[in-house]
Parts: C-alpha cells; structure tokens; sequence
C-alpha cells in the first residue's frame, strides 16, 4: 500500500506521541498508587511516621527514622568515598591516557554498572563483610578510635560495608557523568593554560577541574541518587536491624532495604502500607535529588558550549 | 642588524608518520614582528606550535630539530617545556578566556602561577600589561567581571594581556584576528605594532594584507615547506619564487 507522506507523517507522529504520553501516564500510575497503598499508614501515623525510629511489625507501630538514617548515612558515605575516586579517574582517562586505552579503560568503568546488584550482594557478603571485619575494622579502630564514629565491634556485616559496596556501585555512575563533562571543556582552554607554563597538573585545576565545578556536583548529586534508591546488594551486607548507632561498625537497614526484606512477610495491612509509605518517601527523595542534579548538569553542559 | 632572537635550525614536525613541517630554518630578530603566511593547510599553525612546544600535547605528534632561544635549544634532551612556554608565549586562534575567571584573575593567573602572591606586585603586572594591550580603559573599572563577559575583541587582547603578564621576550599568535570583526582587528594589529618595542612577535595570518600592514619580515609556507623568507617590502613587491608571486598575486592559494 502506497501512503503519502503527509498521511505517514501523520502515522508516524500519533504513534510517537502515543508512546510518549505511555510513559508519562506511567510515573503518573506509579506516583498515584504509592500514594493510594500508603494511605492507610499515612493516616495511621501522619508525618510523625518520619520522625519516630520505633518499628515493630509485631505491635503494628511503625516509624521511619531509622531506615531514612540509614539511608542518609550510607549514600553519603558512599558519596565521600567514590566521588574523589571518580573525578580522579575520570581525570586520568580523559586528559593522562591515550585515547585508545582510554576507550578500553572507560568501558572497563563502565562494566563495573553491568555488574547485577545481587551478585555485588554475594561478593560483599562473602569476601568484603569478612574484610571490613578483619582488617578494616581494626585499622580504623586502632587510628581513629577516639571518634565514635569508629567504636564499638564490628561483624563484618553494618553501615560500613554497605557503604563500600554502594561506593564501588556508584563509581561508574559519577565517572561517567565526570568524563562527559570534562570532555565539553574546548581543547583551546587547555592549551591556554599550558601555553602561560602551567605543568599539567597546573593545567587540569586551572582549565577543567574549576570550570567545571557545577559539573562535578551534578555528577555527585546523580551518584548519591544511585546510592539512595540501592536495594539488594545493601539488604544482603547491612544487617537490616532498624537502630540508629553512631557507630559506622554497627548494623543498620535502609529504606530501600527494609522494603525488600520485609515485604513478602509483612501480614498486616498496616505493615504493608507502612513499607508502601518508606517507598513513597524514598521516591519522593530520590526524585527531587535526581532532578537537581539533571538541572546542574544541563545548565553546566549549556554553559560550556556557548 | 639587531640581535638575534629565535633560531629554528632543520625543524620537522610529524603528526605520526605525516610530516607537516619541512626543515624549516630560519632566523628571527628581537623587537620584530614576523608573519607566516600561506594557503590553508600549509603547516604554518603546525609550525608556530612548534616554537614553544605545544604541539607535542597533542596526540601522536612528535618534532624533530632544534630551535634556539638565547644560546640554548628548547628541545635539548634536559629541556622543560613547561619553563619554555614561560619565555615564549603563545596568544590562540579563537580567545580563550578562562571562564568563571574575572578579568584580573586571567590577567594574573601567569605570575600566580609561578608564586607571586604580592598582592600589589600583581596589581601592578595586571595594569601595566593592560595598558600595554590598549583594555585598561575599557576595563578598568570592571576588573573582578568575569573574562567571558566581555566582547570578542577583548576576549582576544585580555589573552594578549594574559600573555604579556608572562613577559616573554617571544609571542607567538596563531591567527589572532581570525575570529574578530575589522575594528577588533585593527586593535590587535596596532597593539602587534605597540608591543614590538618590547618583544618578538611571530605571527600567523592568513590574511596577506595583515601581513603586508604589520610585519618586518614575512615567510611563505607552502605544504610545509618555506618557500620564501624575507623583509616584507621584498617578499611582496620583489618576491623571487615564483610560487610567492603566484599567491600574493592571487593566482593560487
């Protein structure tokens, strides 16, 4: 059958818009359901739901305040650790190596996000959690002991090494994100600064790092969005054990992971709805987070190219 | 004859196994302007990339030669070229203003860069070097703006300002005035004419009026090879390849 262009066009253009507007309906379906499954809590509870750290399934009393904790303290630890990484080998591969290997170099970065989250659950459980117990710990024990954050004893399993494994998870994400920034920077404004005698490290401070400040944090903010919303590979290493400690050795549970670990048993409709409530928190946080970091980077990526 | 500035003696540059450069020797004298003209693709960017050793940051380029700056050859096997760019500076094709840097801050970042830290010896580089490239002016009461906010033209000559701070007795300018508009153009080209009193300016143009307006003497580079080198009076009234006369003349190129 022969259609005339403008007919196809036509076609074409329906059927574009269709597919859009699916998924848009979609978040909308999402959002509208969180809300109705968590309804029951929500009038339950209030907002004192976010501020109470007592969760007991078996009184039906629930609150929130452990779990988001958790999930703060993790994902910026994780941040603290991989966001100097990132940006350091992001530097390394765009500006230090030949392109060739930086290509095979990048993609090697960019399969550690190929990894699936359970199996980074497994190794973090059976070689990483008996690492941090039997060396990490104690070094960082012995050194900074004297800050609570360090005290008290350590299991292998808790905030520190779920944080670790959140680190490596992310790297990819913020490397990424990294390169692509630093490689909107013009060659001309390299060659500029080593055109005054600026040594190659002079070079990247002056020309990439601090012109792409807002970059960067983006690139951070999109991490931490990664590390906030992180089920699995958290729920098999963290201990899932609703307290708040200051100890980073201490077990813990994050939003993510409670939901994950209790959801198949929860038999209240209370308890159910209470999980539905973390999940609408949860999404509530990552969503603006990614947001604000999508407008950083959009507006940096702008910027750069005028 | 003046004293001698820059000598470039047998100089090749390669981007891997292409040779842009063809042993080019040739002798450049203090407080001269010296322009490098030819059709496009003739190596003449290449070339003045050689001169403070930038060219070897890109990648697969390599040069061979020696080029001399006061009795010693910059690319000796125990030269820095990061010490090198600090005596021969290079102004760019486009202006390329730090960004998110102000005005004073691209101005000083030179000297800062070696560890001045005397807040009113940078004061001082800051204005003298913008007076000398005719923005104080234009300027002065805007310092801490950022350097992207002004005009294109003076984009280009706070990066001569930027050069200048540096004080290098050679500048090299790769097509300066390609990106500006006529009025920003005769800005620089006084400016070239200005700051010869003070340094050696080797420029690339493609623009052989420019070139005819502004310099002492004039090379004509064709696929790499220098064809002709002379005062410029010559090279364009009495050129004596006839492959010069064919290009000043219009006849290709």
């Amino acid at each position: 059958m022969k259609i005339s262009y403008s007919k196809q066009d036509r076609y074409v253009y329906t059927g574009l818009r269709f597919f859009s507007l699916v998924v848009v309906c979609l978040l909308i379906a999402i959002i509208f359901q969180l809300f109705k499954a968590s309804k029951l809590a929500f009038d339950e509870f209030g907002l004192s739901f976010v501020l109470s750290d007592f969760w007991n399934p078996v009184e039906d009393e629930f609150g929130a305040l452990a779990f988001i904790y958790g999930t703060v303290i993790t994902s910026l630890l994780s941040l603290l650790l991989a966001g100097p990484v990132s940006i350091f080998v992001a530097i390394f591969i765009n500006e230090f190596l030949p392109k060739k290997l930086a290509s095979i170099l990048g993609v090697f970065v960019e399969l550690i996000a190929a990894i699936p989250s359970i199996v980074f659950g497994l190794w973090g459980l059976y070689y990483l959690a008996p690492f941090v117990k039997n060396y990490i710990s104690p070094f960082l024990k012995k050194y900074l002991g004297f800050i609570p954050l360090f005290q008290g004893t350590s299991f292998g399993i808790g905030i520190l090494t779920a944080s670790l494994i959140l680190a490596i998870m992310i790297i990819p994400t913020i490397t990424s994100v990294c390169r692509e920034v630093f490689r909107s920077i013009p060659n001309l404004r390299k060659e500029a600064a080593l055109g005054l005698g600026a040594t190659k490290y002079e070079m990247v401070k002056l020309a990439i790092i601090n012109p792409s400040f807002s970059g960067i944090m983006g690139a951070l903010v999109l991490g931490l969005g990664r590390a906030l919303g992180e089920t699995m590979a958290v729920a098999m290493v963290i201990g899932n054990n609703p307290v708040i400690s200051t100890s980073l050795f201490s077990s813990g549970a994050t939003m993510a992971s409670v939901m994950a670990n209790e959801y198949a048993e929860a038999d209240s409709e209370l308890h159910l709805s209470a999980l539905c409530y973390i999940g609408l928190l949860l999404f509530v946080v990552t969503f603006i987070v990614n947001l604000f970091a999508r407008t950083i980077v959009w507006n940096n990526s702008r910027k750069s190219r005028s | 004859m003046s004293e001698i500035a820059l000598e470039v003696k047998n100089l090749n540059a390669y981007f891997n196994d292409f040779r842009a450069v063809k042993d080019i020797n040739l002798t450049y004298y203090k407080n001269s302007v010296n322009a490098i003209i030819g059709p496009s693709g003739c190596g003449k960017s290449t070339y003045i990339r050689c001169l403070n050793r930038i060219h070897e940051e890109v990648e697969g380029a390599s040069v061979s030669g020696e080029v001399i700056l006061g009795g010693k050859n910059i690319y000796a096997d125990n030269a820095d070229p990061v010490e090198i760019r600090r005596h021969i500076g290079m102004v760019f094709q486009k202006p390329n203003p730090f960004p998110s840097m102000s005005i004073y801050d691209n101005v000083t970042i030179g000297p800062k860069l070696w560890g001045e830290k005397n807040k009113s010896k940078l004061d001082e580089i800051a204005e003298s070097c913008l007076k000398k490239a005719a923005l104080w002016d234009e300027v002065k009461d805007k310092l801490h703006q950022d350097g992207t906010s002004l005009s294109g033209g003076q984009q280009q000559r706070l990066c001569i300002a930027r050069t200048l701070a540096i004080n290098p007795p050679i500048i090299l300018m790769d097509e300066p005035t390609s990106a500006l508009d006529p009025i920003a153009t005769v800005k620089i080209e006084d400016l070239m004419n200005e700051i010869k009193k003070e340094y050696t300016v080797i420029v690339v143009t493609h623009n052989m009026q420019q070139a005819r307006r502004i310099a002492d003497y004039t090379s004509f580079f064709v696929l790499g090879d220098l064809i002709e080198h002379g005062l410029t009076s010559d090279i364009f009234t009495n050129p004596k390849e006839k492959k010069t006369e064919d290009y000043i003349s219009g006849n290709f190129g």
